[in-house]
């Protein structure tokens, strides 16, 4: 069990006291203040983190927000793709009829209603408090506005995440490939992408390819991979 | 520790003023510049591309790519322990710090902790990568200005670290150690005492490196007043580490965040630089390697006993859920924003790497410099290709 | 020289030369990844000094360079550079292929922007396994090399004949 420190525990002389949950609270209030409504849903993990889904046309009124409340340390900025991937883990027999998976888009924390949602981070070096944030971006409408103004080191991430998953950035003075050749086509961390190599020839997945050596010096064979082994406790 | 002078910030502001006065008279043509991807100077494959007036830099960029090898896809279909073997080799230099945050993340999902005895270790093992990446760094640093004895001295000290992780691991670098749970396997009998005498010999080469390059008059002129970057810029594009605090930000996260890891349990200080240029840069991480090796011995005085692993089934499936962990990595910040579903690997990993942001922030403090001045900024920045491209 | 090409040359003019061009190889290092690192502490630190075996590294350049150790991933984007790396060396030339993702795509074999091997560009002639090979491994690979070099055809070499690439610590390329 991750111990987690409340206010009371810090000991006296603890840089800029460890954030509580109190610290976490204000700042969802804070940000209702000023977006109101815009804040749709927040996700609190107590004494750990704090996740905050805002609506996709105040994605930058809400980092000015943070901005103005002492959010001041850009940390990241990507983008996440809800659908499961149809290729599973690229483990398929291509020989095989494909198999049948699931196709539930189901969001993580602090909810959600697209397939596509942007995520960002941001840290108050002076509160030592990090906040993650996250929007919905529509499928017919695959654009938010860009950080730029607020975060000036927005810049690359922004272009990362348009060639990744081919989100756009109102605003954003050069959206151009960064990582990919400018030739590349289609959006390579998007679930809908294949890795060819692995459906050219896939992994086979977890397979004790060696027999798993035993105590007592007798080898166990292969498809060791299910339960019948013992576990390996640590060295005492 | 010195500060600019008044009279060596009036000096540089004129020398520059002159220079753009007789670039005027001049009549000069512009030309692009390509340093790169393949070049002695840049450590690995960047490609920066300056568009030059005479020797002033008047718009530079770097391009990056050149080792996108798509990381954060490949996570996706690698199971957890995969995933640790792969992202061991984003930041190449300090391996084993590479693993840490994912395996922290990945035991918040699971909601288990190491054992102390493994935390302890793990502590060791990432503040002894932090030494092997930052004493090269120190040896590159040499060499990139021109000096070329620090980098043999750089790798062979580098030599005995490389040594002690081998001797716990089994690999020089890669070591792929971590597990989620704890470790693969305890120390090897006399490590400890034999990590005790390499942390007496690389304070003696942190010593040889102050000798031979900070007091060097020739590196100290050209490093002090470049690169200038205001604490509020570097906070906005997410500079970290060395970098940050080279600028006079106090931010720390071995110091300001509570982690399973014993950085609580050993007084370390945090080194801060007012000047925010190149050589507060380098200053601060020679400073740093030599705390890493203090915190090393206090951490190798305590080691508690005990298992080296917790209990975990031995086909991991982490439950569903988002985790956030970022560490104090030599490089910088780096985190592992990890998805699952429940499955036996990720749904999406999201790397959060030091070196991105560490080099995005070059377009704007390289305008107005001189084309050696690029090195030295870039140089001084210090990233590694594998941190920037993933 | 038309010696080189059209006709055998004498045997001991033979030896004599490629004695002479094995003992002085110049190596260009093209170091993309962790490799990198192990090549430098194979080329640059005292420990596992490869100036020993007669080979200097660190040439002003690749037009006068005799062998390049390709160590690091490959990816899509660098494969142009790397055949006009290639291309740009001067006859009689060598290629190390060091560490897996050099070999064949290594640990990122399945990824949409790595090159599954650099063979795919440019002719190898010795391929050094490992992730990162031990400094040791590299040095054998060139001492290796240094040993086919001895025995040598240049004739043969100059027509660019079939030759089988050497793999450090046995196997074979089919």
């Amino acid at each position: 069990m991750v111990v987690g420190l409340s206010d009371t525990d810090v000991a006296a002389d603890a840089p800029a006291a460890l954030p509580g949950d109190g610290l976490r609270e204000g700042i969802i209030d804070a940000l209702r203040r000023d977006i109101g409504d815009a804040l749709v849903d927040t996700h609190l993990v107590p004494n750990d983190d704090l996740w905050l889904r805002v609506a996709t046309g105040s994605w930058r009124a809400a980092a000015e927000s943070l901005h103005a409340a002492g959010f001041d340390y850009f940390c990241y900025l990507s983008a996440l793709d809800w659908m499961p991937s149809p290729y599973g883990r690229g483990e398929d027999d291509p020989t095989a009829p494909p198999a049948e998976r699931s196709t539930e888009i189901k969001q993580g924390y602090a909810g959600g209603e697209t397939r596509f949602q942007i995520l960002a981070r941001l840290t108050d070096t002076t509160r030592h408090v990090g906040v993650t944030l996250k929007a919905d971006v529509p499928d017919d409408m695959l654009a938010v506005d860009s950080w730029i103004p607020v975060y000036a080191g927005a810049n690359w991430h922004e272009r990362e995440t348009h060639e990744m998953f081919g989100i756009g950035f109102n605003g954003h003075p050069d959206l151009r490939n960064i990582y990919l050749p400018t030739e590349f086509e289609g959006f390579p961390l998007r679930k809908d992408f294949p890795l060819l190599a692995r459906m050219v020839k896939p992994w086979p997945g977890i397979v004790d390819v060696e027999p798993m050596p035993v105590a007592d010096g007798e080898a166990v064979g292969e498809e060791a991979a299910s339960a019948a082994v013992p576990d390996e406790d640590g060295a005492g | 520790m010195t500060v600019l002078s008044d009279r060596q910030r009036l000096s540089y502001i004129a020398a520059q003023a002159a220079d753009a006065r007789l670039n005027v008279e001049l009549e000069t043509e512009g030309m692009t510049l390509n340093i790169g991807p393949q070049h002695p100077a840049t450590h690995g494959t960047l490609r920066i591309i300056a568009r030059l007036d005479g020797e002033q830099v008047v718009w530079a960029e770097p391009s990056a790519g050149y080792m996108h090898r798509g990381y954060e896809k490949l996570t996706e279909v690698r199971t957890f322990p995969q995933v640790t073997t792969l992202i061991n080799r984003i930041d190449w230099l300090g391996s084993f710090a590479n693993e840490v945050p994912f395996i922290l993340a990945a035991e918040k999902l699971m909601d288990i902790e190491a054992p102390p005895r493994a935390q302890w270790i793990r502590t060791i093992l990432f503040e002894l990568s932090r030494i092997a990446n930052v004493g090269l760094f120190l040896g590159d640093l040499g060499v990139q200005m021109g000096a070329i004895t620090p980098v043999f001295l750089a790798f062979r000290d580098r030599e005995y670290v490389l040594n002690l992780i081998e001797g716990a691991t089994g690999g020089r670098f890669h070591p792929n150690f971590d597990r989620i749970g704890g470790l693969k396997e305890d120390l090897p009998k006399g490590w400890i005492d034999e990590t005790k005498q390499v942390m007496r010999k690389l304070r003696g080469f942190c010593d040889e490196m102050d000798d031979l390059l900070i007091g060097n008059e020739i590196f100290q002129s050209r490093t002090r007043g470049i690169g200038v970057i205001p604490a509020e810029i570097a906070k906005q594009y997410g500079l970290s580490g060395p970098n940050l605090r080279a600028s006079g930000v106090d931010w720390d996260l071995r110091r300001d965040q509570v982690l399973p890891m014993a950085w609580d349990k050993v007084d370390f200080k945090v080194w801060t630089h007012p000047d925010g240029d190149s050589f507060a840069r380098c200053w601060v991480r020679l400073q740093e390697t030599r705390e890493a090796t203090k915190i090393v011995d206090q951490l190798l005085d305590g080691i508690p006993s005990g298992p080296i692993m917790a209990k975990v089934p031995r086909i991991i499936k982490v439950p569903e859920g988002e985790a956030w962990v970022s560490t104090e990595n030599p490089l910088g910040e780096m985190g592992y924003y990890v998805v699952s579903k429940g499955d036996l690997g990720p749904f999406r990993v999201k790397i959060r790497s030091a070196s991105f942001n560490n080099i995005s922030i070059a377009p704007w403090v390289l305008k107005g410099v001189y084309v050696p001045d690029i090195i030295t900024i870039l140089a001084s920045l210090y990233f590694i290709l594998g941190d920037i491209d993933r | 020289m038309g010696l080189v090409d059209r006709g055998r040359m004498p045997a001991p003019l033979t030896k004599l030369f490629n004695m002479g061009r094995s003992y002085s190889m110049w190596v260009y290092q093209w170091g993309l990844a962790c490799c990198a690192i192990e090549m430098g502490a194979a080329f640059g630190s005292p420990r596992y000094d490869v100036m020993r075996l007669g080979v200097i590294p660190l040439p002003a350049s690749p037009r006068q360079a005799d062998l390049v150790v390709i160590s690091g991933t490959v990816t899509d984007k660098m494969a142009p550079a790397i055949r006009r790396l290639y291309e740009q060396m001067p006859e009689p030339k060598y290629v190390i292929s060091m560490g897996s993702c050099a070999n064949c795509g290594g640990p990122y074999w399945d990824s949409y922007s790595v090159t599954k091997g650099v063979d795919q560009l440019i002719p190898v002639d010795v391929y050094v396994p490992g992730c990162p090979p031990r400094p040791e491994a590299l040095l054998e690979g060139i001492v290796l090399l240094q040993q086919r070099i001895k025995n040598e055809d240049m004739g043969a070499k100059w027509r660019g004949e079939d030759y089988t690439p050497i793999v450090v610590g046995g196997g074979r390329i089919e």
